[in-house]
């Protein structure tokens, strides 16, 4: 990986009593696209705000370009920010708002007109120059927002839920349109979403945050496929999660006991009578009309929908959990009442220690 | 944050009169229609032995461009004027300052800046007066300090009527730049702050531009009234130095000038008009990127 830019060491955040953001670690690498993904209210705004400085951690120490941030005021550094609420300067026309960065730093009127020229088409928005910011719809001042950021050539760019207020389909072509300039222009951005699907499609790597703690940092596909704790499996995507209890464990293959029957997975490092959860993704779980070596699992169909490509079906446990289970097929037989027997490939089921879920 | 959404697209070219709609209503009955027949009056002729005859004449507005009023309203136009810059000043800072306090502390502040109108007007007034005579305590304390070696005539003089129409006016000057500043989104500051700009140029582009509204409000609201006020200039100025205010109540009391009153308040009127319509101006300068 290419050299770091920004580092967080043992960040604490207090509010008064509240501890926002606890004993936080993280690098940030060039040209990376890292995503801060959690529940609102998590910490993931204020980690944003002491990484632009707007904020003082409590203890630990933040830097940026090697500088420690506390040393320098917001308007001296190569950090910019796209607010959470675009914060654009209703006074001002587009075209001000753009220039307001350059002009600033007295770069030559000339050059402003350039450099904005250049960035509104960036984002496709020429032809606003004279708009003000009242006169645009919610996408628009995003991307004037994103302009109005990008034309000072940050080295990083610090993005707080910036398409929150879009509509889905809005959101969708944004995602795709920030991921092709954060690629072509190679600045590194740290984004801030509750949207798991959201930060899944752009992030190069994804912190899972919860409570002010990171619980995994990784690419996504890991994430995905290999949570680490409780939290991530079931913040991440859909997951059916079974409490359990070794029950045996052989060449890494084990045998757990749950509330709703006997499965296995596979999984290194657990021994007998450890505490587990088993966590399975609705698209690796299978079902079948009679038991599978290593499986004892039944389950009831209570509910079945077509959804165009994909189809969800709702099965009940004998203890009453609910499990999810999806094919893009169509799946025949699994009418509502039908009796089903689960079982799935060792290997797609992620074993999380009950002990460490805390810690990731 | 965005509580004054509704009014926004008016609100670049008029706000005060934006902000006033609701009262329109109100307005018309009591503030147009009196002001109408002010205008009317103040074109009829003086009766003879005081009151109006209804015949026209602008003789009137003649008397006003006697250098005798001339110099009265130039006067009182200077001494407004200062009040103003001085409300501004020490109004502007105290705003902030009230502003950025947390919302419950911030009542409080605005409780004690009012809480002398409550009280009696003439009373402070002759509490003033008590304050600055030539035995009073401010010259008291002045000679004993050894600052001055004879107590200074305070009373009736312009200096005096300034300090007593700033004190009068400062709280009119700070609520609307209060809740100018208050509406401010601090997400403005940081975000002209992330861009580059220091403390000073934030606050000559972003605060400053859109607190105007208040500021503006400010201006008219201890301007006008600094103006035409006649009880403090009576008072403090002790009726020797004479004012556009106390003017104009002579003309409707003693004098009985009816005409001669309502034209001066026409004038008064007029300067008000004007100082609007130069605001309105300047804001229309502004939306076309001008400035
Ligand atoms: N300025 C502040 N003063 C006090 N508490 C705050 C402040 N900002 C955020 N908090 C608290 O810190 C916690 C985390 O907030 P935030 O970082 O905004 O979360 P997120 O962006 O993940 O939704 C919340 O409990 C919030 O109430
Ligand atoms: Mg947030």
């Amino acid at each position: 990986m290419s050299e770091t830019i920004v580092t967080l060491q043992h960040v604490d955040k207090w509010y008064g009593d509240n501890h926002v953001v606890k004993d936080m670690n993280l690098e940030i690498a060039e040209g990376e696209f890292l995503t801060l993904l959690g529940p609102s209210g998590c910490g993931k705004t204020t980690t944003l705000r002491m990484i632009a400085g707007f904020e003082n951690a409590t203890e630990g120490t933040i830097l940026v370009q090697g500088e420690r941030v506390e040393d320098k005021e917001p308007y001296q550094r190569d950090v910019n920010t796209v607010f959470q609420n675009y914060s654009l300067f209703p006074h001002m026309t587009v075209y001000d708002n753009v220039a307001y960065g350059p002009s600033i730093k007295k770069v030559p009127k000339n050059e402003i007109r350039r450099q904005v020229r250049e960035m509104l088409e960036l984002v496709q928005m020429s032809g606003y120059e004279k708009r003000k910011p009242d006169e645009l719809s919610g996408g628009q001042k995003q991307r004037v927002a994103i302009a109005r950021a990008l034309i000072n050539r940050p080295r990083v760019l610090l993005l707080d839920e910036p398409l929150g207020a879009l509509d889905l389909k809005l959101r969708k072509q944004m995602q795709f349109e920030l991921k092709r300039l954060q690629k072509k222009l190679g600045i590194t951005f740290v984004y801030v979403t509750h949207d798991q699907e959201e930060a899944m499609t752009m992030s190069d790597r994804i912190a899972v945050m919860k409570d002010g703690v990171i619980e995994q940092i990784d690419r996504p596909s890991v994430i995905y496929q290999r949570p680490k704790t409780r939290f991530v499996a079931d913040f991440i995507g859909e997951s059916n999660i079974f409490a359990g209890t070794v029950a045996e464990a052989a060449d890494g293959l084990l045998r757990i006991r749950t509330p709703g029957g006997l499965v296995t997975a596979k999984a290194e490092g657990c021994r007998k009578d450890d505490e587990v959860y088993v966590s399975v993704r609705p698209e690796s779980l299978n079902v079948s009309f009679e038991p599978k070596e290593g499986f004892s699992f039944r389950a009831v169909v209570t509910d079945s929908v077509y959804m165009g490509t994909l189809t969800k079906v709702l099965l009940q446990a004998e203890d009453g959990q609910e499990i999810k289970f999806s094919r893009f097929e169509e799946t025949e037989g699994l009418s509502e009442g039908t009796e089903v027997w689960l079982y799935w490939n060792p290997e797609k089921a992620v074993v999380i220690p009950a002990g460490e879920a805390r810690e990731g | 944050m965005n509580r004054s959404s509704g009014t926004k697209k008016k609100k670049n070219r008029l706000p005060v009169l934006a902000q006033a709609g609701p009262v329109s209503v109100w307005m018309i009955l009591f503030v147009t229609l009196p002001l109408l027949f002010i205008i009317y009056v103040s074109f009829m002729t003086r009766g003879t032995f005081g009151g109006i005859e209804y015949t026209f004449s602008t003789e009137s507005y003649r008397t006003i461009l006697d250098p005798m009023y001339f110099s009265v309203i130039l006067k009182s136009l200077k001494v407004a004027a200062v009040t103003t810059i001085l409300c501004l000043l020490f109004g502007y800072p105290l705003a902030y300052f009230i502003a950025r306090k947390p919302p419950e502390t911030a009542s409080k502040l605005i409780m004690l800046l009012m809480i002398p109108f409550w009280t009696n007007g003439m009373m402070r007034l002759n509490a003033w007066m008590l304050f600055f005579q030539v035995n009073g305590p401010v010259n008291y304390v002045l000679t004993h300090l050894g600052i001055v070696e004879k107590p200074v005539m305070f009373l009736y003089t312009d200096w005096l009527v300034n300090i007593g129409l700033f004190t009068n006016m400062l709280p009119f000057a700070v609520l609307p730049m209060y809740s100018s500043i208050e509406k401010l989104q601090k997400s403005l500051l940081e975000a002209s702050s992330d861009l580059g700009a220091d403390p000073v140029r934030t606050f000559l582009k972003v605060t400053l531009p859109l607190t105007f509204p208040g500021i503006f409000s400010a201006i008219i609201l201890t301007f006008i009234p600094a103006l035409g006020t006649y009880t403090v200039t009576d008072m403090l100025g002790g009726g020797k130095v004479l004012y556009i205010g106390n003017i104009i109540k002579n003309q409707f009391g003693t004098i009985r000038n009816w005409p001669l009153g309502a034209a001066l308040s026409v004038l008064l009127l007029v300067i008000t008009a004007l100082l609007i319509f130069i605001y309105s101006r300047f804001a229309g300068i502004e939306d076309m990127e001008v400035v």
